[in-house]
């Protein structure tokens, strides 16, 4: 974990709302594992005592890349910062995804921009597998070629039917996974990143199959390095209880069947 | 000496004295907001600081409140942690070993539900190897008083700081609370229950609200709120209790720079503590001993104790 002033390199428009950072940052590029990420001071952002957390989506060399839309006051102020500028970084955090051991084929799922930690990963793995991305439209489909260029297979679903399979992500791999399974294909091992709900989702398929599964979750975070205890994430222990663990520190990946979802949720007697 | 931030043959003193525990300079890490220590340890010199305080520990692991538990507001933020801790056994367990391996003093933070379980806590503490003093968080709810906290009543102020003394012979530094019409009475009643120091300003009660969903954001309904925001605040307050009281006083409160940091000296400060700038920026601590030294030089003093209350009045 370093602290370094990261100068930006390029900074534009990716498409579809979304922008594209890239930063010279040797110390945490070099670094970087897939799944992890970055603590982002935002410059000029008056009033504003935290840093804002993103996912790693390409580290090569000297060169560290994040994906962002503007969705409140610190990503509409990130839009504005000039090539040049430089930006204080905190990384790389947390812990990435394992890598596939085995005859297990990478099955990635992601949901919106949580396909970025999914390019990095899919860049480092030896092998290649297939990528489930959902979204609400054709516009929230991203980096798809990436995948491509790999020689990765790649299934998309958009609620509107504006491409691929209509519907949710997971009506798109649950067929596929019916189908592997009647073949007694080798089994998949889920990496997934996205809403709580696709999390889930794919946690539930994973348990139920047996197969192995790492989801990365996204949750607002104070310190980003585990001092503060604001992030965590109620989970399951080998003894049958359950603990707090810190999604900046001990996550942001989680295996399948460890979280548990609804701790502390009341019963709804209304 | 030892440190980077530490003083040099001919550059200003910044030695300190709090309490009988000797610190390289007068500045220190707020409790909650430094963890217990190695979660910044890549970051940030631990040898530079002045004390470290670690993040309230009880007598058993606590679990907190639920999420979520921070929320950031214009100016600071509100936090519901809950005092998420693994306790007595397990801070002594799985973190002193690690900070005795620095010369900084450790200064563990300490609170209760009970007179009783402080006075357990306390004396857990004693003798132990590698805490240099006791921080006494006395704005926690007695349990057996239908929750009103400690230090917001003078009686339970005085006699829990009074148990705490009784169980320790550790310096005892008390927290106060700042939910309370006069600050003074209360730093008064900590000197006068045995305190050798008094730290100030804890968090402030507030309440952030949805107002989409019209619910409170935080699960706990209620936080704290810290932060620059919360600064000038501070300082009054520190002020408020160093008129009242002979015994140092450690000032936080909303410090992101030097700036702030010699404002609590000024109004009465004998130390200060960085809070939440050091989740904004994890070398503030550093940047705000390097700016007070640099103050000194700049302002012709040869001493950082030559600052406390040392406001000049109109």
């Amino acid at each position: 974990m370093k602290q370094e002033q990261a100068i930006i390199r390029e900074h534009r428009a990716f498409g579809c709302g979304y922008r594209l950072l890239v930063f010279d940052c040797q110390p945490i590029a070099a670094a970087a594992l897939p799944g992890q990420f970055v603590h982002l001071r935002v410059p000029g952002l008056d009033g504003s005592v935290l840093r804002r957390p993103f996912s790693i989506y390409r580290a090569d060399g000297a060169c560290l890349s994040i994906l962002y839309k503007q969705v409140g006051k610190g990503t509409r102020e990130m839009a504005a910062l000039p090539v040049g500028q430089a930006v204080s970084l905190l990384g790389p955090l947390g812990n990435g995804f394992p890598m596939p051991t085995g005859q297990a084929v990478p099955v990635l799922v992601a949901g919106g921009y949580g396909v970025a930690p999914l390019c990095l990963l899919a860049s480092r793995m030896a092998t290649t597998g297939i990528l489930f991305v959902g979204g609400r439209t054709a516009a929230d489909i991203l980096c798809i070629e990436d995948f491509e260029r790999l020689g990765w297979d790649v299934c998309v679903a958009t609620e509107d039917g504006s491409l691929g399979t209509k519907g949710r992500v997971t009506d798109a791999l649950d067929p596929w996974l019916a189908e592997r399974c009647r073949q007694a294909a080798p089994p998949p091992v889920f990496y997934c990143c996205g809403p709580d709900g696709l999390l889930r989702a794919i946690d539930v398929r994973a348990v139920k199959g047996g197969w192995l599964g790492w989801l990365s979750l996204d949750k607002h975070m104070g310190c980003g390095v585990g001092a503060c205890l604001a992030c965590v994430q109620r989970v399951r222990v080998k003894d049958g209880g359950s603990q707090w663990k810190r999604v900046c520190k001990e996550g942001p990946v989680f295996e399948a069947g460890e979280i548990f979802w609804d701790y502390g949720v009341k019963a709804d007697n209304a | 000496m030892s440190g980077g931030a530490s003083l040099s043959v001919t550059g200003p003193g910044m030695a300190v004295e709090i309490a009988g525990i000797r610190m390289r300079n007068p500045v220190m890490t707020a409790s909650g907001t430094f963890g217990y220590g190695p979660e910044y340890a890549d970051l940030v010199d631990l040898n530079a600081l002045g004390a470290l305080v670690v993040k309230g520990i009880r007598m058993e692991p606590w679990e907190g409140n639920q999420p979520p538990r921070m929320v950031e507001v214009q100016g600071g933020l509100v936090n519901a942690i809950g005092l998420q801790g693994p306790g007595v056994d397990g801070f002594v367990r799985d973190y002193l070993p690690f900070l005795r391996q620095f010369s900084t003093p450790v200064i563990v933070n300490i609170w209760g539900r009970t007179l009783e379980e402080y006075g357990e806590v306390a004396a857990a503490f004693d003798g132990v190897d590698g805490i240099a003093g006791i921080e006494l968080n006395i704005s926690c709810p007695n349990v057996k008083e239908g929750g009103i906290a400690f230090g917001t009543d003078l009686q339970m102020a005085s006699q829990v700081i009074s148990r705490v003394r009784q169980s320790t012979r550790l310096p005892l530094i008390t927290k106060l609370s700042p939910n309370v019409s006069s600050v003074g009475r209360f730093a008064r009643t900590a000197q006068d229950a045995g305190s050798d120091a008094i730290s100030l300003i804890n968090t402030l009660p507030a309440l952030v609200i949805d107002v989409e969903t019209r619910r409170p954001v935080l699960s706990n309904v209620f936080g704290g709120l810290s932060g620059p925001g919360i600064h000038a605040f501070a300082v009054r307050q520190v002020w408020d209790a160093a008129q009242a009281v002979t015994i140092p006083i450690i000032g936080m409160g909303g410090v992101t720079d030097a700036q702030g940091a010699i404002e609590l000296m000024l109004a009465g400060a004998s130390a200060v503590a960085v809070g939440t700038a050091s989740f904004t920026d994890p070398s503030t601590v550093i940047s705000v001993i390097e700016g007070i030294q640099a103050y000194l030089v700049r302002h012709g003093m040869r001493d950082v104790r030559e600052l406390t209350g040392a406001m000049v009045r109109k």
